[in-house]
């Protein structure tokens, strides 16, 4: 976008230099001496590298995978079926964020069409605004859905605190949380996967910090980059892997260190220790993976929709056609996919990947030129 | 201020409609057959004519740079020019809603008199129904208007051909983010302001100085992106864009970075997309740079024959990417 010369540009607008942007292009062009297979985990990285023009800018032996990065997309079959149960159940309000209310069930439904089929379910911007509908509702329960990663489950672990304060009891959370380090392990652990280098999640990592990804760099030998969502901040996160790479090192480099201290967020940390422990959870595509996941801890089991409404995951059957998984662990491109862009499009979409702005395959439809 | 407040009544039909349309409609409007009061304008036209109408519901209604009066007369001024016509009446219907702040709804039409005065438009039959509070959101006003055709053939979306260089007439985003800045009662370092204007008089311009005007449209709602691709759809044809070409202010870039919105698809009320033979492009550039209105033109694009009905953007760092159609409404980030 053009901008009237007079203005001085500021510090943010250099990490969209283009000039600047291009020079790091060809610094990772001449870095590079084999293929680089990489993977971001984030969905803002997703969109950033598509809508920049950079996706199209990679030589070809750089190779984009976009992982499971998007915790719409991730959130599993199972746990989709079970809170759809929960919207048609009397006396249950589902707080939820926009984005998951297109999200399609094994059975075809969605937190919309239980709404229009009379389920009671409210969109928040925040998971206090769900602790004031439990305020305002004090007949129903209002059960918030905690999808997200470490970097929205701490103010969901706050809000929990806050309604425990507040003695509101008729607050729940369905805690489908899941933590990005065990599902990257996984990755890593899978042969099929055969990543060469990770750009880590700016937002995540701000919460995080970098000693939780050491075992990639340590037991994965894989080179990995901490970045954030600007276009330079993109291309030297791949500059960095590539020059790892070539120099046979592995190591975690911090290159959003305006906004990731390497020791992260210990206040968020603590509030979310004290509500939530890692538990095992169900990842779309990948399965069980253990450790991935929040559950309540037993001081804040009260807080626990799961528990309180005796609730349980229940085998499904996966979305017929919907090869959404093997995307998600980059062996498949999104417009590799039989039903992409024909059964499957933004407006009707099959499965979460093309539901979710944040979702590969939505990248794909809305930005990719050779469909 | 008078705080006075609009009543039920004034929309009975009875003497207190009649003193709203007289002493507020009429004195403000300034038009012959609208003064007459008769069921209908007596008008005689000939020739090809331009008829467009649109419906204006805006909140807030009194925005930086104007207000739902002015901006219904700016719009349907604009969507007639658009077909290459020149606009010679409006007809203006309002929905009042009860209580309705009078010295409010005086504002509005007294812009509507001045905006269709700048234009050189007539308002020459207008409506009013006031409805029981809540039944709509203060005040909604839907106007039609009529031009008569000035082109042979007429600039229309079906026609960019191949070689065709793209147009803007000025900076995007100013009048979409301007709305939704100040129904989120957001303010900028830099005020940001609509740009809510009628283009006939810059249209007429490039018609009779320059010709040949394949098409003309103004991105309205779904701004810049989604007027160029229905208009690729529409011609059957790929539209080619440079991003570092399209004008965007200072303000409206930092609040759109802000709020997680695409500029090229906010609404603009006060601009226009030219497309025609690239040899024209420089004359064409030349003629709208002469008129404040069009002092930012600029050639943002060109027309090709590969890629049909798609819509191409060569990034700031020189990438390409489509830039598609929203599948719903862009909405502010939250976090």
């Amino acid at each position: 976008m053009s901008q009237s010369a007079s203005v001085p540009s500021s510090i943010l607008d250099s990490f969209k230099d283009p000039a600047l942007c291009r020079a790091v292009l060809e610094q990772l062009k001449a870095e590079l001496d084999s293929p680089l297979r990489f993977m971001e985990v984030c969905g803002t990285h997703t969109v950033a590298i598509f809508r920049s023009g950079i996706h199209s800018l990679l030589p070809g032996e750089v190779v984009h995978i976009s992982g499971p990065g998007c915790p719409v997309c991730v959130t599993h079959d199972a746990e989709v079926a079970l809170f759809l149960e929960l919207a048609a159940k009397p006396g249950v309000v589902v707080a939820t964020f926009g984005d998951l209310m297109r999200v399609p069930g094994p059975q075809g439904g969605s937190l919309k069409s239980a709404q229009a089929e009379g389920g009671r379910v409210q969109i928040v911007y925040s998971p206090m605004d769900a602790l004031k509908l439990a305020k305002d509702h004090p007949g129903d329960t209002v059960v918030f859905l905690g999808v997200g990663f470490e970097t929205t489950a701490p103010t969901v672990a706050a809000t929990v605190k806050m309604a425990r304060a507040a003695g509101v009891a008729n607050f729940k959370v369905l805690s489908f949380h899941k933590l990005v380090p065990p599902a990257l392990r996984a990755l890593l652990a899978d042969p099929d996967t055969a990543l060469d280098a990770l750009i880590l999640p700016g937002h995540v990592s701000a919460i995080i910090g970098m000693d939780a990804y050491r075992f990639i760099a340590e037991e994965f030998k894989t080179p990995a980059a901490i970045t954030g969502f600007e276009p330079l901040d993109i291309l030297q996160s791949l500059l960095e892997v590539a020059k790892q790479k070539r120099e046979g090192r592995a190591e975690i480099a911090n290159l959003y260190t305006r906004v990731v201290p390497p020791q992260g967020n210990p206040k968020a940390r603590a509030i979310l220790d004290e509500v939530f422990r890692p538990a095992d959870a169900l990842w779309r595509g990948i399965g069980t993976i253990p450790g991935s996941g929040l559950a309540f801890t037993d001081a804040y089991a009260d807080y626990d929709a799961m528990a309180c409404l005796g609730l349980a995951l229940k085998d499904v059957k996966p979305l017929p056609g919907c090869r959404c998984g093997e995307v998600l662990k980059g062996k498949m491109k999104p417009n590799d996919c039989p039903l992409f862009a024909k059964a499957c499009t933004p407006a009707s979409p099959v499965g979460p990947c093309m539901v979710s702005s944040e979702g590969s395959c939505a990248a794909y439809f809305k930005f990719q030129l050779e469909l | 201020m008078s705080g006075k407040k609009l009543l039920l009544d004034a929309g009975s039909g009875g003497r207190a409609s009649h003193r709203l349309v007289r002493d507020l409609f009429v004195r403000h409007l300034n038009s012959e057959p609208l003064a007459r009061l008769d069921d209908a304008a007596f008008l005689a036209v000939d020739g090809p004519l331009a008829m467009s109408t649109d419906t204006f519901t805006v909140d807030p209604v009194v925005f930086p740079g104007g207000n739902i009066g002015s901006l219904a007369v700016h719009g349907t001024v604009n969507d007639v020019a658009m077909l290459g016509a020149k606009p010679l009446y409006l007809t203006c219907a309002f929905v009042l809603e009860e209580g309705l702040d009078l010295d409010l709804l005086e504002l509005i039409v007294k812009s509507m008199g001045e905006a269709a005065a700048a234009a050189g438009v007539q308002v020459v039959a207008g409506d009013t129904k006031v409805v029981p509070k809540g039944a709509a959101d203060k005040v909604f006003i839907t106007t039609t208007g009529v031009g008569k055709v000035m082109a042979d053939p007429y600039p229309s979306g079906h026609n960019a051909r191949p070689g065709d260089a793209v147009l803007i007439s000025g900076t995007m985003g100013d009048h979409g983010l301007t709305i939704l800045a100040q129904r989120e009662g957001l303010t900028f370092e830099t005020p940001v302001a609509s740009d809510s204007a009628s283009l006939n008089h810059l249209v007429e311009k490039l018609l009779t100085q320059v010709g040949d005007i394949h098409v003309l449209r103004d991105p309205t709602r779904g701004g810049l992106a989604t007027t160029l691709n229905e208009i690729a759809e529409q011609s059957g044809v790929g539209i080619f864009l440079k991003e570092d070409r399209i004008p965007v202010t200072p303000a409206v870039a930092s609040g759109c970075s802000f709020l997680g919105l695409d500029p090229l698809y906010l609404a603009n009320e006060g601009k226009l997309i030219c497309i025609l033979p690239q040899d024209k492009a420089k004359q064409a550039i030349a003629v709208m740079q002469a008129d404040p209105l069009g002092a930012g033109a600029v050639q943002i694009g060109h027309v090709t024959e590969e890629n049909p009905a798609k819509v191409i953007l060569t990034t700031a760092l020189g990438g390409k990417r489509l830039l598609g159609m929203l599948e719903g409404e862009q909405l502010p980030r939250i976090c």
